[in-house]
């Protein structure tokens, strides 16, 4: 006879949270003979949103490439991009040319900015057997055919990988493939009820850890994985300290260090935020039934987030993080962009004025994924909450 | 290249390019400062993917705000401009046209040129993505509409979508309806019907610019050219965006090609002694443009083509850019998408462009001009350089300096390279200088 074993939560979370680390944190790739189970290849996209769905679908495992973050020193990017690029360009150019993502089936990117679309000549140059691509998501959601053109570009992507992997993508494997997408996005809302609830049960880089993970191991594992944590974390019985409520802005594309989350987790509660927002972009199920396609590319138009490279009118930028704050009941806002983001860059300002106008406290930081020294930045944060907590006292 | 039959260059010695150039742009200005006394609607637009054509119809004003950043540059008055923004808070690595433009907003559209009508409407486009975030300046700022132009570009290298091909119809598809949309929106604001006739009018004389274009560009491939790419043609992209579709555009592209067949026929070329032909790649430095052309042209080299002129020309020598006009509408979206793939998106894959222009142009080297604040030119550029060095074996020379902020103009370190540049093309040549000459008809 087994004895019951007593459910220790924490025990639970450090596993999960183990296992989501080693996957966040790990730029490289799954090789071919490190594939998860039922997978052919992998295919790379780049940050903001993707329709990983359609990859999933094909038994390819959607892997984001988001940069190389602050471990990977560059050897031959340096020659091939300019200083005055931003880092997850630079060093995604890194490991394309150093042959990291040597085994991908192809790397899709994005409209988001002119230094991403780049990359696909970079790769079109330099890796020439990989299906490199531009998926081009329109700048204009607001004009009628969007959604059409929306899913033409879908239909293509899908015909362009069908031709990789020398089989069709069936409409029930995608289907399929969003029923998971769909629980996944539940867990990850729930996930983020909690930081806004509850901040106290789990932190901004705990949170982070468990959602990036989905970047490198398959949606289903994800979903069994997120299941757990959050199980645990409701578990948890943390007393609330006395920290600022803080919405934090700028993540959507190149990734804050982790050291830079865990200055922000020591001194406030961060309570709603933008990192990763392509990987819970559809703020409701996409509808599992009719014509897969078109399900996904109605709701990247109708059921979606916002972020600084997406034009859409009824989506006005200060509109939603103002909605954002006073969602979370947040005191204030930490306004970050990457150092030479153009889009974030603009957008900074553009917050930051409106917050001037609105009597909202904001800091403005800006940041590197390849950074390694942090105190002054912790500081700043220390300074700045301190300030707020005067503030609310 | 596409030709069309040869006129008689009649007017073509008493032309003078950059006079009339210069008095039309003049005119444009002056009628820009008092449009929004005359409750003319005004319309901000950008080079790359636009709708001027449209516009036109509804007898909009048309401001084109990298410009009006430009003529800062071009008129020494940009670190002003640029300061100012600098100091209301934008990030040096920002956009310097952006930084320009914000700070007019801020001198209250006080522009060395005159005053800048307050718009009614700006067409914004992803071909830049920094067009996206400057229209939202304005949105957020001035409260200015805005209508993004999204045009489906070059997905991939060894792209084709040509017209008859499911991809090139589904391209095609979109931008009518985006066009369809932004005739309403026009109608509204301007309480104005949309007239079809005067589309078709508007693209009859655009598609008579752009032939005339198309052989100036053609044109160049002779040797020894007849101008300089990069400064005369200059001039000429200015008058085919600000003049796009207007009697005056097209008399002065007329005369244009009449004067360059002449200088032609006259086995006139724009450098006494044509020793060099070069490829330019990249955005101009519009504070030291004269500056850097010099140091070119004292070694007998001679820019014969941009790439900056086709893309800042919105792809018009790229792409067929020929409407129909008896299907207006389609036709200027069958040609849009076209020209966004063609001369606009190819920015990406931009080895394939300089490739063809290497060989069409009979170049013996490019020179990349590299911005730190524009990457849609700069962000691949150097890969390009490294892929066009290894697979064509084409001297290139790599140099960097701003658009318009004269913080970047280093001129010792400049020549230094340029003269370097011209040692080595020399020893390549055997030392002596090149004698050649090459009449292409256009
Ligand atoms: S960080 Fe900014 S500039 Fe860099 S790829 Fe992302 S959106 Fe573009
Ligand atoms: S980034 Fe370059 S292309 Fe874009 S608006 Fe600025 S100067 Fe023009």
């Amino acid at each position: 006879m087994n004895a019951q074993v007593a459910y220790d939560h924490e025990a639970e979370l450090t596993t999960v949270l183990e296992r989501c680390n080693a996957a966040a944190r790990d730029y490289n790739i799954p090789s071919k003979s490190e594939l998860p189970e039922g997978y052919i290849g992998t295919l790379g996209h780049f940050p903001v949103y993707f329709p990983e769905e359609i990859v999933h679908a094909a038994k390819l495992l959607p892997v984001n490439i988001l940069g190389g973050g602050n471990k990977l020193e560059l050897k031959y990017a340096d020659a091939r991009m300019g200083s005055f690029i931003c880092s997850i360009c630079r060093s995604t150019t890194e490991l394309g040319l150093n042959g990291t993502l040597g085994d991908m089936a192809g790397f899709v990117t994005h409209p988001i900015c002119d230094a991403a679309k780049h990359l696909a000549g970079i790769w079109a140059r330099n890796l020439p057997d990989q299906l490199s691509q531009i998926l081009y998501l329109p700048q204009n959601v607001n004009s009628p055919g969007a959604a059409r053109y929306i899913a033409s570009e879908y239909q293509r992507l899908r015909g362009e990988i069908e031709k990789k992997i020398g089989h069709t993508i069936g409409d029930e494997a995608i289907r399929n493939s969003i029923q998971i997408y769909n629980v996944n996005r539940r867990l990850l809302r729930e996930l983020y009820r909690i930081r806004r609830d509850e901040p106290w049960k789990v932190s901004c880089t705990e949170a982070y850890l468990l959602m990036r993970a989905r970047t490198r191991i398959p949606c289903e594992e994800h979903n069994a994985l997120l299941s757990r944590a959050l199980d645990a974390i409701r578990h948890r019985s943390l007393p609330a300290q006395d920290k600022p409520r803080i919405v934090f802005v700028g993540g959507f594309c190149e990734q804050p260090p982790i050291e830079m989350l865990e200055a922000m987790d020591d001194n406030c509660y961060i309570v709603d935020d933008d990192l990763l927002v392509g990987l819970r972009w559809f703020t409701e199920d996409v509808p599992e039934t009719g014509d897969p396609i078109w399900a996904l590319a109605e709701s990247y138009i109708v059921r979606s987030e916002a972020s600084p490279v997406q034009h859409d009118e009824n989506k006005p930028k200060e509109g939603y993080l103002l909605d954002m704050v006073k969602n979370a009941k947040a005191d204030g806002a930490i306004l970050t962009a990457a150092k030479f983001c153009e889009p974030g860059l603009d957008e900074q300002i553009a917050w930051s004025k409106h917050f001037d106008a609105e009597n909202i406290p904001y800091l403005v930081l800006e940041f590197e994924e390849k950074m390694t020294s942090f105190e002054q930045m912790a500081m700043q944060v220390e300074t700045f909450a301190e300030s707020l907590l005067f503030a609310i006292a | 290249m596409s030709t069309t039959t040869t006129q008689p260059a009649t007017d073509a010695a008493e032309f003078n390019m950059r006079e009339e150039g210069s008095r039309l742009m003049k005119e444009w200005y002056a009628r820009l400062s008092t449009a929004n006394e005359r409750k003319a609607p005004v319309a901000n637009v950008f080079v790359m993917g636009n709708a001027v054509e449209i516009l036109r119809t509804f007898d909009f004003e048309l401001v084109f705000p990298e410009i009006n950043s430009l003529q800062t540059g071009v008129r020494k008055t940009s670190q002003e401009y640029i300061s100012l923004s600098e100091d209301y808070g934008y990030s040096p690595d920002v956009c310097s046209y952006v930084k320009a433009d914000v700070g007019l907003i801020l001198k209250e559209n006080e522009h060395p040129a005159g005053l800048i009508p307050k718009a009614d409407l700006a067409v914004s486009s992803n071909m830049c993505g920094t067009f996206i975030k400057w229209a939202e300046i304005w949105e957020r700022w001035l409260k200015t509409p805005v209508f993004v132009l999204d045009l489906p570009g070059q997905r991939a290298a060894g792209w084709q979508a040509r017209p008859g091909d499911a991809q090139h119809a589904a391209d095609t598809r979109w931008i009518e309806a985006q066009f369809k949309d932004l005739i309403e929106k026009c109608e509204k604001i301007t309480g104005k019907r949309f007239d079809m006739d005067r589309l078709a009018e508007v693209e009859e004389r655009v598609n008579k610019q752009v032939d005339h274009w198309n052989n100036v560009m053609a044109l160049n491939q002779n040797v020894p050219a007849p101008y300089n790419a990069m400064l005369d043609g200059l001039t000429y992209i200015g008058i085919m965006n600000v003049h796009r579709g207007t009697e005056e555009g097209v008399e002065f592209m007329r005369r244009l090609e009449a004067h360059t067949r002449a200088k032609v026929a006259r086995g006139e070329g724009r450098v006494a002694e044509e020793r060099f032909r070069l490829l330019f790649s990249g955005t101009p430095c519009y504070v030291s443009m004269r500056r850097l052309v010099e140091l070119f042209e004292t070694w007998g080299g001679v820019f014969a083509y941009s790439d900056y002129l086709t893309f800042a020309a919105g792809g018009m020598d790229a792409a067929d850019m020929r409407y129909d006009t008896s299907r207006p509408l389609e036709s200027l979206a069958e040609v849009t998408a076209m020209a966004a793939h063609r001369g606009l998106s190819n920015q990406f894959f931009a080895h394939e462009r300089l490739a063809q222009q290497i060989k069409d142009y009979a170049v013996d080297g490019i020179v990349f001009h590299g911005i730190k604040s524009c990457r849609f030119v700069s962000s691949g550029m150097a890969d390009t350089r490294e892929f066009l060095n290894k697979r064509l074996d084409i001297p290139t020379l790599y140099i960097e300096s701003d658009l318009i902020d004269p913080r970047y103009w280093s001129d010792a370190q400049i020549k230094n390279r340029v003269d370097a540049f011209f040692e080595a093309l020399q020893q390549r040549a055997g030392g002596a200088p090149l004698s050649r000459s090459k009449t292409v008809s256009a």
